[in-house]
């Protein structure tokens, strides 16, 4: 078991490095250690004290440490909230929590319980637990530069109103969130009022409502996440500054669901993305000022659903592959643009002095997407000859797609990004 | 009617027509696979000229084959035989020698582009099926229509305005009766319409496969619901059948009420 | 063997058969003469089942026509137009009406007869009308039945073949069956008619032997006595209507 092989050797290192902190102590919690509760080890413990949880289920009600620590489980340790209580509380800096697992935590609809609770913690990690049927798994209040690593975060939410958050952040600032899978709660990851944060490296899947929601949170970065199958993929709400690069969004399926849905952001990156079925792959409602560029959005039913209150998005570079749908929008006029992509729906194209470049510009609004929210049973329609003739009349003399939403450099071929979408 | 089968399929089978059908389809498969280079953009593009010209070949096709094998149907109605296990031998044996070029002509090429391995493997299944069927029915429409009319022109104009008619204006109506409609839930309006036109249920189910991302959204959950489950499959298959099996029951019915 | 009750067909409003009542009893050569749309094709395809009439009775072989299909294993029919499947053989073609009749023939005879022994392996389509016309005799003679009914059976046949043709008949004849044949050449019908039946309009305006026609009209030869048999029975029917 190579995970205990680690935590043996943390806990040889730990001892190692003891004699050089001075006054470091170790305290053992266990069934045959000097120590049978945790909450006996934690009430003895000093500053920057060490304290090594052996195996065992602990039910002990809520735990609060007050003081900078290390908590270690070893040979995986059950803290059990017996469906009743919030199990962890830190209100210290420095507090590194590691190797346990949390399970249980009372639901309320008065206060948010969670697994592990850090208020206005500074420099403290949460890492390698193991979050079982929790209501909140990992919740951050008024906190700054905390490691948040490697969390598996498990519920079993079924409705958005008796559901909490895996990973849930309000008020923090610098915290990174690297290498968790949350699954089976309301938002796999939330922010509120979190600046200067990384999201990065996690997997968050069927989750009841997105996958990470940002709330009024601004420079921030999210990078390399796997989001899948969830509510929505990511909401990113009345922010600015946001950087979204080389994210999967995969199977997001449903009448409100979209692999990324905007509302007012400005100033913000969307890069390098995936898009992959989704029911709609980004919707853009109040967002001002961002690029969307070396995506690929493959087969979704809408890859963009751009609103006419957005303007100045930027469109270029990126691979619409079979979607049923590449851009559609609720409004007559435009004011972003959309050049340089490649549209695999772009059967006219052709190439005379050979620049990789369409001699043709591309509209890639169909006047059929107009119809189906006009009256979505007609959505019935999809693929049938007439559909194909009333959208290449439109194409042809556009009356309600805008006329300057088109594409002027649309490419010959798909552009090879760093990443492969995959799909073939 | 086996001896009938038979002969008209064998009579077909060689004709250069069939050949030329076949060739039409392992041609335009061909070039499908060839420029698109990938396999969505193929099954797509296969599914367009399955749902649109396979009944219009169809309905030409018969209507030809009726009217120019018109004499040595007497010939045989003059033998002791009954006249229902002719009709019926002869369209048996035209569907057989319709589906056999068209599935032969588009599975050719794309099994040897890699089909088989591909996650589109039951989108295709499906394209072949809904093909066979849509031979099978539009033969059947046209079969009965050269037998109602003995006028070449006339059968002939019937035949294509009912391609026409179910190929667009059916579609033309739905979308009308969607918008007449549109303050109450038309649903199962709009489903009942795509039963009742074998085009548009072989279009629906195939794009089930295709757009399942967009039709995943409310209303197309339900669409999705209805076509794509057991509980709408059998309702699918038994509206495909009827359409394959009424006009063959009007065939007999003509052609026992028939002067030759 | 044929037995006609007031048979009556109308195509659309064209009234085609009025009232026919025809009994073919003793064996001989029967021509059905009379003008274009007068009635024959129709009353021979009735007689075969191919037309189906509006009201009155056929007994074929004591069989009623409209009840079964299976009195047609009697009757030979040699149509008017030869057209077959393109695409099958000439060989294909005779083993698969042999099939469909489920009798055994031998048509060595008949090929040999009219030199079709070279066209056996040809597909129908390479054919020439005459060779096509020939295949259609084989077809209609292959079979050993008391009853043959030949519509216009001599339009695309060549001298030889159609002395040919005519000893079939007069054979056929010796054998005691009925022959019974539509045409256009008087030459023909004054040959080896037993029995003339002129129709007219629909109706049966005689039926008799070649003398009893002549007699009848007193004209001397067939041609001019059909005319005014013809012409006259119009102007009655003129009158009348």
């Amino acid at each position: 078991m190579p995970s205990v092989n680690m935590n043996r050797l943390f806990y040889i290192l730990i001892l190692l490095m003891s004699p050089l902190q001075g006054h470091s102590t170790l305290l053992e919690v266990g069934s045959d250690k000097d120590f049978r509760t945790i909450m006996e080890a934690v009430g003895l413990a000093g500053k920057g004290d060490t304290i090594l949880i052996h195996s065992g289920l602990y039910r002990e009600g809520s735990i609060d440490i007050r003081t900078p620590m290390v908590i270690l489980g070893i040979d995986d340790p059950v803290i059990d909230g017996e469906s009743t209580y919030e199990i962890m509380r830190i209100y210290a800096d420095s507090v590194t929590v590691k190797g346990i697992t949390f399970k249980d935590v009372g639901i309320s609809y008065v206060e948010d319980r969670s697994a592990i609770r850090l208020i206005k913690s500074k420099h403290s990690v949460v890492e390698s637990n193991k979050l079982v049927n929790a209501f909140f798994g990992i919740y951050l209040e008024h906190c700054r530069d905390i490691l948040v690593r490697d969390n598996t975060i498990q519920g079993n939410a079924r409705m958005e109103s008796n559901s909490g958050n895996a990973i849930h952040l309000w008020y923090c600032k610098e915290i990174q969130i690297e290498g968790n899978y949350a699954e089976g709660h309301r938002d796999g990851i939330y922010l509120e009022f979190v600046d200067n944060s990384v999201v990065k490296d996690n997997t968050i899947k069927n989750n009841l409502r997105y996958g990470l929601h940002f709330m009024f949170s601004d420079n921030d970065l999210y990078l390399n996440n796997r989001f899948e199958h969830n509510g929505a993929g990511v909401a990113v709400m009345f922010s600015k500054y946001i950087q979204m690069e080389q994210n999967d969004f995969i199977n997001n399926w449903g009448s409100s669901a979209y692999g990324l849905l905007l509302k007012e952001i400005t100033d913000s990156e969307i890069s390098n993305n995936r898009f992959t079925r989704n029911t709609t792959g980004i919707y853009a409602e109040g967002v001002n000022r961002t690029n969307i560029h070396h995506n690929d959005f493959s087969r979704n039913g809408w890859a963009l659903n751009i609103l006419g209150s957005c303007s100045d998005i930027n469109v270029h570079g990126n691979n619409f592959l079979y979607n049923s749908f590449d851009v559609s929008t609720n409004s007559s006029r435009n004011y972003n643009t959309y050049d340089g992509n490649f549209w695999s729906d772009n059967t006219n194209a052709y190439d005379l002095d050979r620049d990789g470049v369409s001699d043709v510009p591309y509209r890639p609004v169909k006047l059929f997407s107009y119809m189906i929210g006009y009256m979505q049973s007609s959505t019935i329609l999809m693929r049938s000859l007439l559909v194909d003739l009333v959208n290449y009349a439109e194409k042809v003399a556009p009356v309600i797609t805008p006329h300057n939403l088109i594409d002027n450099k649309p490419l010959m071929r798909r552009i090879e990004h760093d990443r492969d979408s995959g799909i073939k | 009617m086996r001896k009938f089968i038979k002969y008209s399929f064998s009579d077909l089978v060689r004709s250069y027509w069939t050949i030329i059908y076949f060739l039409f389809f392992a041609i335009i498969s061909s070039a499908i696979l060839y420029f698109s280079a990938d396999m969505t953009k193929s099954i797509v593009s296969i599914m367009n000229v399955v749902i649109v010209l396979i009944p219009l070949v169809s309905i030409i096709f018969s209507t030809i084959y009726y009217y120019n094998s018109r004499e040595f149907t007497e010939l045989l109605l003059a033998q002791p035989i009954k006249r229902s296990s002719l009709i019926l031998g002869q369209y048996t044996g035209l569907a057989l020698s319709l589906s056999l070029s068209f599935l032969a002509g588009v599975s050719i090429p794309f099994i040897a582009g890699g089909i088989l391995a591909s996650e589109h493997f039951l989108d295709f299944l499906l394209i072949l099926l809904a093909g066979t069927c849509l031979s099978f029915s539009m033969s059947a429409i046209a079969y009965m229509t050269a037998l109602r009319h003995e006028n070449k022109i006339l059968g002939f104009g019937i035949s294509l305005f009912i391609w026409f008619f179910l190929a667009v204006l059916y579609d033309g109506l739905i979308m009308l009766l969607l918008v007449l409609f549109r303050e109450y839930p038309t649903n199962s309006l709009a489903i009942v319409m795509t039963l009742l036109n074998p085009i548009d249920l072989s279009r629906v189910s195939i794009m089930l496969g295709l757009d399942i991302s967009a039709l995943m959204g409310y209303t197309g959950a339900v669409f999705l619901k209805f076509f794509g489950t057991m509980r709408g499959l059998p309702i699918s298959l038994l509206s495909m059948l009827l359409w394959i099996l009424v006009p063959a029951y009007f065939m007999v019915r003509i052609a026992n009420k028939k002067d030759f | 063997m044929i037995e006609i009750r007031e048979l009556n067909k109308h195509y659309n409003r064209n009234h085609v058969l009025k009232d026919i009542s025809l009994d073919i009893r003793e064996p001989g050569i029967y021509a059905i003469l009379g003008p274009n749309g007068s009635g024959k094709t129709t009353l021979l395809k009735s007689i075969i089942g191919l037309v189906i009439p509006d009201n009155g009775s056929i007994n074929v072989c004591g069989t009623k026509v409209s009840d079964t299909h299976l009195y047609r294993k009697e009757v030979s029919y040699l149509p008017q137009i030869a057209r077959f499947p393109d695409n099958l053989r000439v060989f294909e073609l005779i083993k698969l009406i042999k099939e469909i009749r489920n009798t055994e023939a031998d048509e060595s005879d008949l090929l040999k007869l009219f030199h079709l022994e070279p066209e056996l392996k040809k597909r129908l389509r390479n054919l020439s009308g005459g060779t096509r016309q020939k295949v259609n005799m084989v077809l209609g003679f292959l079979f050993d039945t008391p009853l043959v009914i030949l519509d216009e059976p001599t339009v695309s046949l060549d001298p030889v073949a159609l002395g040919k043709f005519k000893k079939i008949i007069s054979d056929k004849k010796q054998q005691g069956k009925i022959i019974l044949y539509t045409t256009h050449i008087m030459s023909l019908v004054e040959e080896f008619s037993d029995k003339i039946i002129l129709l007219l309009d629909g109706k049966i305006i005689f039926k008799g032997g070649l003398k009893e026609i002549l007699d009848e009209s007193g004209e001397k030869s067939l041609e001019n006595a059909i005319s005014q048999l013809v012409e006259t029975n119009g102007q009655k029917g003129s009158i009348r209507g």
